[in-house]
């Protein structure tokens, strides 16, 4: 077994200097107006969808992990301020074998779950058995993702030792998933649903009341672990559900930020008002806007239709447009532009529709058209969400595009719930669809475009088992270069040679918040940040 | 709604003169029992209704709360979902569970929280309760005296004064109004109403301080009706022969108009205020986000949203019983505002 990454691992006396000089060199470079976190405070942000229930292992929804996530601490977990970089948690250090199939985890003593009993190993082995093997009558949402575990032993009080039956690629950051929360072995020996409606865990802030639809409030918890931390003497999450009513309660001070992103629009707004009292970081988001073609249907059933459909879409000059508008920038394929295994533009403009000669992409769309048989003036109709950010803005954006190659689309916006049955019985020509999540990995992101007889998210109705076969290649390879390239062909497959879908635009997360709130700094997803206990408040 | 005794099936015939305080007793409990018992059946429809009614319209609460942000969820933990919460059930099995759970007086879970519907609604009707009565408050406490005046100086300044008033309070809708009074709140006072629900009984102060506005932002609207019937009936009544003989016989103006025509005139403002009272308590979707109010109309719409059966089917029920009971206490007050009309 040799170390791989390590959390925390005394290291050699060479390895020393070289710290102490980096140490030297950060403090030498350190702002002088940076300040010192401040203790007190009670932060009181706003969560705009109420939880549906308490347990991570079974919800998707930031809903939960806004309000909830600060009484919890995962294994391991994002460094927000160097993601994806992954940090210890309840795990003090790590090693992996080195053919990749055994993880070991070194557990930190003295941690303390909320009611004062201290976390084990077997903590952390009930946890992830709930989530990678949930028992008969519980759900686990991402239990699909850790299919390649073959087993989670705790051998001792301080140690957990995964045992895969593949070396799986990324699994570190897959364990850092920011809803893996580590509960407690004997509440869930007794009741494994327990958690849906209760709170106990080991993390920086205790429970203290949730007002169903209204307030959550948490306090300090005094013997977290890491000591100082956390800064605020509490939090209260507000579930504000209208937009107006956000962006009056941030104007107002009543709340100092929320966590998911506001529009560009209601940004310009905010910072009229609030002048240098707010502050906003922007940043790409893991979440993108695609449509979906229904291949079942005349003439969606063509790749030529489909291609043609792609090619007129100008990516280029909407994001410039649209970024003004609604929270969408990026322009990118099936990884998020910028992270590890983003296509670069240089090679991304071969694929179809993101050549940045718009007029001989479209002048090929029409010829694709004719040549598949499509009419001049030929209808159809665009499905979408009925909610206005980004969605309604890429719509009519869509609609336009299209007109400009001779075709008259119907924008029709549905409630969500009739939108997704839609798209489920394959009751669409094309629609507007979108994934989020909270770490670039093809793994994840991907998923969704394998068949549909194997993926429940595939809208398309395809079968294509060429696709299949990358998908599983990509996901037993442990060389990254390996893994690339087929993510790649991957990827050339679903957007250029069948076109099942097209990406329009990534998100761009933009966070207003008022300056008091120091320690703050936004990712590449609303999922990974509030554990709030790195967060203080200056006045 | 002109004469009084046009209103109401079970209170339509004239009161029965030189009867007995007995048989007067007698009658007013048949009455009460029979519209009592004619509720349960109007219920029962009015549930399957609601039941069948979102069978039929398209979307499922499993997909949304599993597949909708894209996560990689099998076809096997859906359908694992779906039979926890008995959506793989027959319709009438699941019909026939939520009928004996409702003979039980149990509603059932939330499919979408797993809590109780009785409580997930006692949380919130608190609030629409209250703001329902604030309202009414307010809009009666204004509509009354300004639809007299109107009536009284008819064609006057008076008149034009409250016609605009109550023009503008029908034209403008209660959320655009709430939004208004929030951004001259904050850019003149630099204050923001309470973002949180606190019980009268636990600080009347933080709770007055959120609900006044839109109490006073929907009151406008309702006020605005109400002072239009007022006016109207009051003006109907003012030139019934009955008020013309008062005249004539020298009565004060002021004993002519508060107990023969005001009286008389009030029947269609209490349908009215009624109607509008049983409105408010689900239906004020729009004016409870603006105020980020934890309502019950904000429930029934995230509820319809989420395709909670459970929940929607608790609610539309406790909104149709609502409905029938404050017309059943209308037609209680018309009987005690006109004693012409008669328990049968």
């Amino acid at each position: 077994m040799r170390m791989q990454r390590t959390g925390g691992r005394p290291g050699h006396r060479a390895g020393l200097a070289v710290m102490v000089g980096i140490l030297v060199i950060g403090l030498l470079s350190y702002p002088v107006t940076a300040q010192t976190p401040r203790q007190g405070g009670i932060l009181t942000y706003i969560v705009t969808a109420a939880p549906p229930s308490f347990d991570a292992h079974r919800e998707t929804t930031f809903a939960m992990i806004h309000p909830i996530r600060p009484h919890y601490n995962l294994l391991v977990k994002f460094d927000t301020r160097n993601y994806p970089k992954v940090i210890p948690d309840l795990a003090e250090s790590w090693t992996s074998s080195r053919d990749g199939m055994t993880w070991t985890f070194k557990i930190r003593q003295g941690v303390k779950f909320h009611d004062g009993s201290i976390l084990t190993s077997r903590d952390i082995k009930a946890s992830f058995d709930r989530i990678v093997f949930p028992p008969e009558g519980v759900i686990s949402v991402r239990q699909a993702v850790y299919q390649g575990v073959r087993a989670i032993e705790a051998p001792d009080p301080q140690t957990v030792v995964f045992r895969l039956k593949w070396a799986v690629p990324s699994f570190l950051e897959k364990l850092a998933s920011p809803f893996n929360w580590i509960y407690k072995a004997d509440i869930l020996a007794r009741d494994q649903r327990w958690y849906e409606r209760n709170v106990m865990g080991t993390g920086p802030f205790k429970f203290v009341e949730y007002v169903r639809g209204s307030r959550w409030v948490g306090r300090r918890n005094e013997d977290y672990f890491e000591r100082g931390k956390p800064y605020l003497d509490g939090y209260q999450a507000l579930f504000i559900t209208s937009r107006s009513a956000m962006i009056a309660a941030l104007k107002g001070g009543q709340a100092l930020i929320e966590f998911r992103g506001v529009s560009p629009a209601e940004r310009d707004d905010l910072v009229r008002t609030l002048g240098d009292r707010i502050a906003v970081q922007e940043a790409p988001w893991l979440c993108n806007l695609i449509v979906t073609f229904n291949t079942k249907k005349k003439p969606f059933d063509d790749a030529r239709v489909r291609r043609a459909l792609t090619l007129a879409v100008d990516r280029w000059g909407g994001s410039n447009a649209l970024s003004q508008i609604a929270f969408v920038k990026p322009v990118g394929g099936m990884m998020r532009p910028g992270s590890e295994m983003a296509t670069p533009e240089s090679e991304l403009v071969k694929l179809a529709g993101y050549g940045r000669n718009i007029q001989q992409a479209r002048t090929e769309a029409r010829a694709l058209l004719r040549e598949a048989g499509v009419p001049e003036n030929f209808s159809f109709t665009l499905k979408n969400r009925d909610v206005a950010m980004p969605y309604e803005p890429i719509g009519i954006f869509l609609v336009d595009q299209w007109r400009q190659i001779g075709l008259h689309v119907s924008h029709v916006q549905q409630e969500t719930a009739t939108y997704l049955a839609d798209l489920r019985a394959l009751n669409y020509d094309a629609a507007v669809d979108f994934a989020c999540d909270f770490i670039d990995d093809p793994d994840i992101q991907l998923a969704k475009f394998v068949s549909a007889d194997i993926s429940p998210l595939n809208y398309g109705g395809y079968i294509d088992r060429q696709l299949d076969l990358m998908y599983f290649q990509q996901s037993r390879s442990a060389d990254r270069a390996t893994r690339l390239r087929v993510v790649r062909q991957f990827e050339k497959r679903v957007l250029h040679d069948q076109a099942y879908v097209m990406y329009v635009l990534w998100w761009q997360r933009i966070i207003p918040y008022w300056r008091k709130l120091q320690g703050y700094k936004t990712t590449t997803n609303h999922y990974v940040e509030p554990d709030l206990s790195e967060y203080w408040l200056s006045e | 709604m002109g004469a009084p005794h046009a209103v109401g099936e079970a209170a339509s015939c004239l009161f029965p003169p030189l009867r007995s305080g007995r048989w007067v007793a007698r009658a007013v409990s048949r009455y009460i029992l029979s519209r009592l018992l004619l509720i349960l059946p109007t219920l029962l429809a009015v549930a399957v209704l609601i039941f069948l009614l979102l069978r039929v319209v398209p979307g499922d609460i499993v997909e949304l709360r599993l597949v909708l942000g894209g996560s990689y969820v099998t076809p096997e933990v859906i359908a694992a979902e779906r039979a926890r919460l008995g959506l793989d059930a027959p319709l009438w099995e699941q019909f026939l569970t939520w009928m004996l759970g409702i003979f039980r007086l149990d509603l059932g879970r939330s499919m979408w929280s797993g809590e109780p519907v009785a409580r997930e609604i006692g949380l919130r009707l608190q609030l629409s309760l209250q703001l329902a009565l604030m309202a009414t408050l307010f809009a009666t406490a204004a509509a009354i005296p300004l639809g007299v005046l109107a009536a009284v100086f008819r064609g006057r300044w008076v008149d034009h004064l409250v016609q605009v008033i109550s023009v503008a309070g029908l034209a403008v809708p209660s959320f655009w109004l709430g939004i208004l009074m929030i951004l001259f709140l904050l850019s003149v006072f630099q204050y923001l109403p309470p973002l949180t629900f606190t019980p009268l009984w636990v600080d009347p102060k933080a709770n007055l301080a959120q609900l006044i506005w839109p109490a006073l932002a929907v009151g406008y609207r309702y006020s605005a009706v109400a002072t239009r019937m007022t006016r109207s009936a009051l003006l109907e009544v003012l030139g019934e022969d009955y008020v013309r003989t008062a005249w004539a016989k020298g009565l004060a103006g002021m004993v002519i108009l508060r107990k023969h025509a005001l009286r008389n005139a009030l029947m269609p403002v209490v349908t009215v205020i009624g109607l509008e009272f049983a409105f408010l308590i689900g239906g004020l979707v729009v004016t409870e986000q603006v105020f980020n109010l934890n309502g019950i109309g904000k429930l029934i719409v995230d509820a319809i949203g989420q395709r909670d059966y459970t929940l929607i089917q608790g609610l539309l029920l406790l909104v149709a019983s609502g409905y029938i009971l404050v017309n059943f206490l209308v037609d209680l007050i018309y009987a005690w505002i006109d004693p012409r009309i008669s328990y049968r």
